[in-house]
């Protein structure tokens, strides 16, 4: 893929709309395209978390492992979704276990080149915490709905 | 007969039930069921997609459940529903031939005179499919008047997923988008697991112009309303399935009543913007 191609991925992304034109074509030239097969795993948790992914094709589960009931799916996250965001805060570790339940393609950006950015431009910074923030009060909204059980009889 | 005579002659006929035969029962989870009831006589039975009947065990008790048939097919009765009281636990007892007293249809429909021509969205959970299941029907048998339609559907996990096959199916068409959530799945689960309104942002309409249908529990609806409204469609045209205590299903007896609205009649089918100051009150 080229700079250009990662432009347009990144524009075309529900993440990154309306980002800055100067950020966007910054952040296309850091970008590179990876593949995961179906099953494999992208991430385990505790692993070093060292890579800001974006799901560009296909479906992605979100693992835990609890001792007394074994793998259970907490959430899938698809095409056009941020995948994380242990990349930005310290310990900077993985929480879960992403695996690739159907071919996976990933816009990714190398995670300590993101946040030396974020630290170097605070335009960027915010922008970049704004929609971090977003993402994450979005999926504590859906977590909270979720431990409700409301189909629970 | 007078006026006065007639009224009440009127009345009595809709508090009368009519007796209807157990043809079929059919297994859909470990606490829900479908019953087919067939009449007794030569009877044929018309409903609108939305409306429900009050199903009588003699001897037991009545209560209200929505029709989850096809509104085409006027020869049989179909309901779905979930043994949870005494009741519904007396429906499930009945065998093949039982006689089970039916008043009904009542209760207002799913607004498809508004949703001609324009995009439909359909978000549900649980049991809530059941009472759409006609909608789903009624709009696949008029495909061709609607934009495009999409089907959101979340349950508690795989197993919890009501009508499997139905939604595989209607998921196989080209002109339906059909999204299923679980809240939680074991590993080997290929679909999605989250909330139902996770879906929303992602399903493909026109919020300007969409019509939403929403059936499931109350708190679902409440916060698939908020993910509509963020989406940007009006409480207008978000239309909500609410359920209070029907009783005598005809508007007299006040048990459904929410807000100034009785959902025997008004509902149980009502547009968000009518009941938009009660919806979500505690102890409403």
């Amino acid at each position: 893929m080229t700079t250009e191609d990662f432009k347009l991925a990144l524009i075309e992304s529900p993440f990154f709309r309306g980002m800055q034109p100067r950020h966007i074509h910054e952040l296309a030239t850091q970008a590179i395209s990876e593949r995961f097969p179906a099953g494999e795993f992208i991430f385990r948790e505790g692993e070093d978390a060292q890579k800001f992914y974006l799901i560009r094709e296909g479906r992605v589960t979100l693992e835990v492992l609890a001792p007394d009931r074994g793998v259970s799916i907490v959430q899938t996250i698809s095409s056009g979704d941020v995948l994380g965001w242990s990349w930005l805060f310290p310990p900077h570790r993985w929480h879960f276990d992403a695996r690739a339940v159907e071919p996976v393609q990933t816009l990714t950006v190398d995670a300590h080149w993101l946040r030396g950015w974020i630290e170097a431009d605070h335009d960027f910074g915010y922008e970049m915490m704004k929609r971090i923030a977003h993402v994450m009060v979005s999926r504590l909204q859906a977590t909270r709905l979720q431990l409700t059980d409301v189909y629970g009889a | 007969m007078s006026l006065e005579e007639h009224a009440m002659s009127a009345t009595a006929d809709l508090m009368t039930p009519r007796v209807f035969r157990v043809r079929r029962k059919i297994r859909e989870l470990r606490d829900v069921f479908t019953l087919v009831l067939e009449p007794s006589g030569p009877t044929e039975f018309s409903f609108a997609a939305g409306q429900f009947n009050m199903l009588y065990v003699f001897g037991v008790g009545e209560v209200p459940i929505s029709l989850s048939g096809d509104p085409g097919q006027t020869q049989i009765l179909v309901h779905t529903i979930r043994s949870v009281g005494a009741v519904t636990r007396a429906i499930n007892k009945l065998k093949r031939g039982d006689a089970v007293g039916v008043r009904g249809p009542f209760g207002s429909q799913w607004p498809f005179e508004k949703a001609f021509g324009r995009d439909v969205i359909i978000v549900t959970g649980g049991l809530g499919i059941a009472p759409l299941r006609p909608a789903v029907h009624q709009l696949l048998a008029q495909r061709e008047s609607f934009g495009k339609v999409s089907l959101l559907y979340g349950a508690r996990t795989p197993n919890d997923i009501l009508f499997q096959k139905e939604i595989e199916r209607w998921r196989g068409r080209l002109d339906l988008e059909v999204e299923a959530t679980v809240d939680s799945a074991p590993p080997g689960w290929r679909g999605n697991v989250g909330v139902v309104t996770t879906l929303i942002p992602r399903a493909q309409f026109d919020p300007a112009t969409v019509i939403a249908f929403v059936c499931g529990p109350e708190v679902m609806m409440r916060f698939s309303v908020l993910e509509l409204e963020k989406c940007g469609v009006s409480k207008e045209r978000i239309f909500i399935s609410m359920e209070r205590n029907m009783k005598c299903a005809i508007g007299f007896c006040g048990h459904c009543q929410f807000g100034a609205a009785f959902l025997c009649k008004d509902g149980p089918i009502i547009a968000l913007d009518r009941v938009q100051t009660w919806f979500g009150k505690r102890e409403i």
